[in-house]
């Protein structure tokens, strides 16, 4: 096992986690990615959308931090120092991919963040078993590309 | 001071994703992988950022409101429906082709490419989707 990925991704994770109690203690929100970002373009709720730009640009920012300060604190496998990975595919794909990313997390309530992370600390029935089914379905996804078509991504 | 609080999260977040390598699909791939070589990684983000949330919402919550908030705004609904079900699978094919979640798509702008840029204008455009099928 490579321990110095494992390091980053405890270390990484607790920040995730630092961030969802910070925005929950001064906020009252839940940290989830496609609900902040997704309400904020399709609703563009009044009054209620300054601290959800402000929030993106931090979200956008941290990454560029990391790059800033150097050191090689990014974590992209197979090359480090690296921070920022390329895509898994090319724009037919990602097309297709985004796609079925905004619509599943818009119907769905959530992503990663807001199901994975916030509901699960949360103890969420509804939260794992979202958490659980796409887990699932991405894993047969890739199972799929990689096993059974062979190649892609 | 909300949009600074609202900043200072996205920034830990933003700081925490690219830390962990979860700003690389191959690293997201390699964790839902797990007929090939499996990277363990996502595994521990995951487990990090939900030990630290667990303990730290529970401190939280002991307070009446947030600092900057009337109230705590959770989620209310408790039934396990179709859409929650349906919306949750269609993601995972989405996540599983392209190894990118949301956050880590948006976090990834600093490096974007044409494929990013495509995947982040159809989930727009999904959101929106989502948005009408639920009226």
């Amino acid at each position: 096992m490579d321990w110095t990925a494992t390091l980053q991704g405890l270390v990484g994770g607790i920040l995730i986690g630092l961030s969802a109690v910070w925005l929950m203690g001064t906020m009252g929100r839940i940290a989830g990615i496609s609900g902040i970002v997704g309400n904020l373009i399709t609703q563009r709720p009044k009054g209620d959308s300054a601290w959800r730009i402000t929030f993106l640009l931090g979200l956008i920012s941290g990454p560029l931090l990391v790059m800033a300060l150097g050191g090689g604190l990014g974590n992209v496998a197979n090359a480090p120092g690296m921070v920022i990975g390329e895509p898994a595919g090319g724009v037919l794909l990602m097309l297709v991919a985004g796609f079925l990313v905004g619509i599943g997390t818009g119907l769905g309530s959530g992503c990663t963040s807001g199901h994975g992370v916030c509901g699960l600390s949360r103890l969420s029935v509804r939260s794992l078993t979202a958490t659980v089914t796409f887990l699932v379905t991405a894993i047969i996804t890739v199972y799929v590309v990689r096993h059974v078509m062979g190649g892609g991504a | 001071m909300k949009m600074v609080m609202g900043y200072v999260a996205g920034l830990l977040f933003g700081l925490g994703l690219a830390i962990s390598g979860m700003t690389d699909p191959a690293r997201v791939l390699g964790f839902l992988d797990i007929a090939g070589a499996w990277d363990p990684t996502l595994m521990f983000v995951l487990g990090g950022a939900v030990v630290t949330s667990f303990v730290g919402y529970r401190l939280v919550f002991k307070q009446n409101a947030p600092l900057f908030g009337e109230r705590f705004q959770l989620p209310t609904k408790q039934d396990l429906d179709s859409k929650l079900l349906g919306g949750a699978a269609l993601f995972g094919i989405g996540w599983g082709l392209s190894g990118y979640c949301p956050g880590p798509a948006i976090a990834s702008i600093g490096g974007i490419s044409l494929p990013l840029a495509a995947m982040l204008v159809t989930m727009v455009i999904g959101w929106f989707a989502a948005q009408r099928l639920s009226r």
